[in-house]
């Protein structure tokens, strides 16, 4: 019982029993219409034989009389197979004919009697009844000629039309079966096996996959699909593997640092202590700013905070950055120079656009110095087609072509600048912000230095606001 | 300054009330959201320190009940939700000030200690002054001893802030979010750094320097020989 809720609850079984019931249904119609036909057609032939028989008899009789029409219809009536042939007196009794005895009232009413009425002839085989329908008609003298038709034939015609139309569904039953059997039991082996798979997957072996037979059909193209899907997963949780692997990293070197202050501060007195505890409160607040960093990049590109985007004057934004940041980089000894084109509108959100535009700021004035050459750092806004781009220029070492890449990364950072201070999470989020306001993040070399480069789309100008 | 703290976290409640009577404060603390509201309502406070999560009724809805009410205390709210849209909630719900958890407390202190002459009648004052230092909120100009201090737009709002909050802690981020409107931290020092100068052009030439460092909170305006 199990067993057969199971198997009925396979899509390609339930189908099966659907296409054979909905085939039978049409089968069954299909047979009754042409028989109900095929019977007119037939009741049609006898009616035009009778017809033309009677209209051949009467000639006769008015030719040769009731004597020569008495000798042909004898002669009619011996051949095999034959009508029914009764001249009957206006009594009613046979006279003659191969008909031994008949229903009184057929003959008793001129015209035809389709009702199919039993009558018993004179035949090899002993009188036997039949059912027949015919045709009377009456002769100048009162006397009666009924000239009929034996419905045997029909009636065997029935018979087989019957046994035909059991044979038939009888098949379609079974084709049906075995479709059922084959189609539903290999569904269900497929079925059984992509579950045996994922079981798998679920129990801890990432590597296995789906099995694909390569035949192409819906399974195969399934399995494939969620395959594709699996790798994928992979390759983001490879990822989110790697990002937390760098933060355990990451946060385990200050860590040990604070462990190691604090436990110099518990020997240590006076301003000594003091001055530990301080410098453990500092260590603290940056472990604090690399998840406040960690945290505000995933929520950034969740997108969740989309939904803050607004009409925003990008060049106030940038010229706001540009001044917060002069005096430090004019202190650390660096030309600053702007050109920012005013007036450039885009959908965005003031705070993240900011803060972004500070982490460019910050790492031109960490990054952005060499030995050889100017210290030097511009701000530069301007428009390209469709976008606001702004472009933040140093002249210090830059960054290699094949790492341009790799610096968005969280945690990225590169040989040079290990021993700086940073949290390698500041370009992450300029890219995380360019992402979210549909823009993008690229670098170029400045030659010498680095370009970083932000493009931001403009906001459309909504039609009839005028200017 | 009696303050009401509204904190679900006894060690942090604990912590913060111990540190605020160090501070020569009276603090009070209610546990859960029903408790603080119905404190407040019953007690004059100067401060409400608010956390945002909270049993039974949340810190937002504790807020707006108040101001509902017509209680204008001011309130800071706590909260572990940093971003920029929970802070624009919850300032949106009644607050006055919103700070991140985990806080330094010389930030709290300093941020509460603003915030409680916030709504004072002297705000309104066209002139303020600090000692010698004189600023004209109508003309924008800045004397010092009769001496004309020219500043930067950016400069003078700086100023302004500082001698508003004279004599009490400003912080590095409350000078972003008051001066500048940002709520991130920038990696480098720059707020010193603009400090630096508006300390060159108010106090380099003349005699007392008025514009201090506190170390590890922030700065403080003040007039060293109060009248």
């Amino acid at each position: 019982m199990q067993r057969l809720r199971t198997i009925l609850s396979i899509t390609a079984v339930r189908l099966s029993i659907v296409y054979t019931l909905v085939f039978g249904f049409v089968a069954v119609v299909i047979v009754l219409y042409m028989t109900g036909a095929t019977a007119n057609l037939l009741r049609r032939q006898i009616r035009e034989s009778i017809n033309i028989e009677m209209v051949q008899l009467d000639r006769i009789y008015a030719q040769s009389g009731i004597n020569g029409l008495i000798r042909q219809l004898e002669r009619r009536a011996a051949a095999p197979g034959a009508n029914l042939y009764v001249i009957a007196a206006p009594t009613g009794s046979i006279i003659a004919g191969n008909v031994d005895e008949i229903e009184t009232e057929v003959l008793g009413r001129i015209g035809w009697t389709f009702r199919p009425f039993e009558y018993s002839r004179f035949s090899a085989d002993g009188q036997s009844r039949h059912a027949a329908v015919a045709r009377v008609s009456e002769l100048p003298n009162g006397m009666r000629i009924l000239v009929g038709r034996d419905l045997g034939e029909p009636e065997k015609f029935r018979s087989l039309v019957a046994r035909a139309l059991i044979l038939s569904i009888g098949a379609m039953l079974l084709v049906g079966l075995l479709t059922w059997v084959l189609v539903g039991r290999r569904a269900l082996k497929r079925v059984e096996l992509v579950s045996q798979s994922t079981n798998r997957i679920l129990s801890g072996e990432r590597h296995v996959r789906l099995p694909v037979t390569g035949s192409g059909d819906e399974f195969d193209r399934l399995s494939s699909g969620l395959n594709s899907m699996l790798d994928r997963i992979g390759l983001l949780d490879e990822g989110l593997r790697q990002v937390s692997d760098n933060i355990a990293h990451d946060l385990k070197t200050p860590l040990t640092r604070l462990r190691n202050k604090a436990d110099a501060a518990m020997i240590a007195s006076g301003a000594n202590q003091q001055q530990a505890l301080q410098e453990i409160i500092a260590d603290t607040d940056q472990i604090i700013r690399t998840f406040n960093a960690l945290l505000m990049i995933s929520r950034v590109e969740s997108g969740s905070s989309a939904a803050e985007l607004s009409s925003e004057d990008f060049s106030a934004i940038i010229l706001d950055v540009a001044e917060l940041y002069e005096p430090v980089a004019e202190e650390e000894g660096f030309v600053f120079e702007t050109s920012i084109e005013p007036g450039l509108k885009v959908r965005g959100n003031r705070e993240l656009l900011a803060q972004a535009v500070s982490n460019l700021a910050d790492n031109a004035i960490k990054y952005g110095r060499s030995d050889n050459n100017l210290a030097r750092i511009s701000f530069t806004l301007g428009r390209e087609g469709e976008h606001a781009v702004l472009s933040i220029a140093d002249a210090g070492p830059g960054i290699p072509a094949q790492d341009r890449q790799k610096v968005t990364e969280r945690f990225a950072r590169l040989e040079q600048s290990r021993s700086r201070p940073g949290n390698g999470l500041g370009l992450s989020l300029v890219a995380a912000v360019a992402q979210l306001h549909s823009g993008m993040l690229e670098f170029a070399d400045n030659e010498p230095g680095l370009k970083a480069i932000l493009r931001i789309p403009l906001e459309k100008k909504i039609r009839g606001a005028g200017e | 300054m009696r303050i009401l703290i509204i904190e679900d976290d006894r060690e942090a409640a604990a912590y913060l009330s111990r540190a605020l009577q160090e501070s020569g404060h009276g603090p009070d603390h209610a546990a859960d959201g029903e408790a603080g509201l119905h404190m407040a309502r019953n007690a004059r406070y100067d401060v409400l320190i608010v956390d945002r999560m909270l049993p039974k009724l949340d810190g937002l809805s504790v807020l707006k009940a108040l101001r509902a009410d017509g209680n204008e205390t001011p309130a800071l709210i706590l909260s572990a939700l940093g971003q920029v849209d929970d802070r624009v909630e919850g300032l949106r719900s009644g607050g006055d000030d919103y700070l991140a958890k985990p806080y330094a407390f010389t930030e709290l202190l300093a941020r509460i200690e603003v915030l409680a002459r916030r709504r004072r009648p002297e705000d309104a004052e066209t002139v303020v002054r600090v000692g010698d230092l004189e600023l004209d909120r109508l003309a924008h100009s800045v004397k010092r001893g009769g001496t004309n201090i020219l500043l930067q737009p950016r400069e003078y709002r700086l100023l302004e802030y500082l001698m508003r909050n004279a004599g009490k802690v400003v912080t590095r981020t409350m000078l972003l979010e008051e001066v500048w409107d940002y709520h991130f931290d920038p990696q480098t020092n720059v707020i010193d750094v603009h400090i630096s100068r508006l300390r060159s052009k108010i106090d380099r030439d003349f005699g007392e320097p008025l514009l201090q460092t506190v170390r590890g909170a922030g700065y403080m305006l003040r007039n060293p020989m109060p009248a």
